[in-house]
């Protein structure tokens, strides 16, 4: 099976790639606050003003 | 132009995904007519069911699909960044690209132009120029990331995010082509090797588009619909990276029975067994968030068109780790169960989350405050809902009773029925798939109309960038 050769390898490499992320995001703060960020895109009101024809 | 955002782009994928959603599921209708009534392909070459069948699932999943995640993913990066895109010009770039991407893919699929790997039709120029389309808009998008206003990431852009980087990986592993002519390629692996490498891409380009795309979308328009917060914004941070880290080894239980090791099919087999668990967080996450705004769902159709979409994603996503186990595999491959078992996850769950997600977009595109008529997107929910029962359950029906034509033996060992008999035991649910694909291509073609008339005589919106709040900063 030497497509596993190429995709076993490929696999754990994105592996620890995503744990590094993870590790970054996280070191940097992004998931400390676990509430405010769900409640903050409702506050964003993307409706146009409404218009009388 | 800097203090606004681009709504441009995002609107141009918004009526490329309509437009392209009709012709898809069009063509989806004359393949299931013709499986019923194979006269239907009049004998002309370009129409035969082995021609229009790619012609159909590349115009359902990368023109109507994508161009439904790019519209949207441009949309909340944007919005959640608070930030406009990263560069115009690229983001039109991978406009044009894609549809052309589309058109040669409408051109040379039915001349028979092909390399034979499911999902990954295209041949090598084509595939060369989806790969930089794809490149300009990871560049787009990340670009529009880096530069963003709000510290925080929201957790729809890391499933955009995941979905962009992923299908990079995948569309270069599995393309890799020794071209023999301007048309004509030949892949760099050879037989069960090649199938490994296809259905690794196969299995993932499900996991990573039609997966975790949609629950980008998910993730920021019923909440934005429903006006509540997700149900837990920690789960979801949660079922993400576990996401994450055991989808990519669900490919070989397209492979069961076959040349490839059984050891392989057997992981294969566990981790998708492993997928339930994030699956079903994503999707429970999404239902709880309508926790005390239930009384929604009577009054909003586009509300429906979200939480339906999530029922079929709960579905598809039980069924389809059962259907990887090898014993329920050996009675459910090769037969009509597989397909709906697609269907469900694609007009449910795909085709649903898109239409509700387009429809709350187009208003604002528009500068409008809703839709030209919302009960017309009421009758677009019905007529679908319908349609996806009709097909589903005609699907599951005819490829249960397949498999068990298949396999029945008589005392001597000789085969129950021809395999001529189980055809023809299946001509009668076949007709009922037609009628529900009918149907979910009406609901389609009611919500162009929809389109037309809410966007008609209307400009672009021009969304201004609002102040950012240095506590949130």
């Amino acid at each position: 099976m030497e497509a596993l050769y190429l995709l076993i390898p490929l696999s754990v490499v994105l592996v620890f790639a995503a744990l590094w992320v993870f590790f970054r995001a996280s070191d940097d703060g992004q998931f400390d606050d676990l509430v405010g960020p769900a409640l903050r895109i409702l506050q964003d009101d993307d409706l146009p003003p409404p218009h009388h024809k | 132009m800097d203090q606004h955002y681009n709504y441009k782009v995002v609107k141009q994928f918004a009526v490329a995904t309509v437009v392209w959603g009709v012709v898809g599921m069009l063509v989806g209708v004359i393949i299931a007519a013709q499986l019923a009534w194979p006269a239907l392909n009049l004998d002309i070459p370009w129409l035969t069911y082995g021609r229009l069948r790619p012609l159909h699932t590349n115009a359902v999943i990368f023109a109507f699909g994508i161009c439904g995640l790019f519209a949207t993913s441009y949309y909340v990066v944007q919005r959640t960044c608070q930030v406009r895109l990263f560069s115009d010009k690229l983001a039109a770039f991978t406009f044009w690209g894609w549809q052309a991407v589309i058109l040669s893919a409408v051109v040379t699929l039915p001349m028979g132009l092909t390399r034979g790997k499911e999902y990954a039709e295209l041949e090598w120029p084509i595939s060369i120029l989806i790969a930089i389309v794809w490149i300009s808009y990871a560049i787009v998008f990340f670009g529009t990331i880096i530069k963003r206003r709000v510290k925080h990431i929201y957790v729809a852009n890391w499933f955009f995010a995941a979905y962009i980087i992923a299908v990079t990986i995948l569309h270069v592993v599995n393309g890799a082509s020794m071209p023999a002519s301007l048309f004509k390629s030949y892949s760099v692996y050879a037989g069960v090797q090649d199938a490994m490498i296809q259905w690794w891409y196969g299995h993932n380009a499900v996991g990573f588009i039609l997966t975790a795309g949609y629950l980008g979308m998910v993730y920021y328009f019923i909440p934005k619909q429903a006006e509540r917060p997700v149900y837990s914004y920690r789960l979801s941070i949660v079922h993400f990276w576990a996401l994450i880290f055991t989808y990519m080894w669900a490919g070989p239980h397209h492979l069961h029975y076959t040349a490839l090791p059984d050891w392989t099919q057997s992981i294969g087999m566990v981790f998708s067994l492993v997928l339930l668990a994030p699956s079903w967080g994503g999707m429970i996450n999404g239902m709880m968030t309508l926790s005390g705004a239930w009384h929604k769902l009577r009054t909003d159709p586009i509300l429906k068109f979200m939480i339906v979409s999530l029922s079929f994603y709960g579905i598809a996503t039980f069924e389809g780790p059962m259907m990887s186990i090898k014993t329920i595999n050996a009675l459910s491959h090769y037969t009509d169960w597989t397909i709906a078992h697609v269907h469900g996850g694609a007009l449910g769950w795909v085709g649903f989350i898109t239409m509700g997600s387009i429809y709350y977009l187009l208003p604002r595109l528009a500068g409008e405050q809703k839709m030209y008529s919302t009960r017309l997107i009421d009758l677009h929910f019905w007529v679908a809902t319908i349609g996806i029962v009709l097909y589903i359950a005609a699907m599951w029906i005819a490829g249960v009773m397949q498999g068990l034509m298949w396999r029945a033996v008589n005392a001597d060992g000789t085969l129950t029925y021809t395999f001529a008999e189980s055809v023809k035991a299946t001509y009668p649910y076949y007709v009922v798939r037609f009628t529900g694909g009918l149907l979910y291509l009406s609901g389609m073609c009611v919500m162009a109309y929809n389109t037309w008339m809410t966007l008609r005589n209307r400009d672009t919106a021009v969304a201004a960038i609002p102040a950012v709040n240095p506590a949130h900063a």
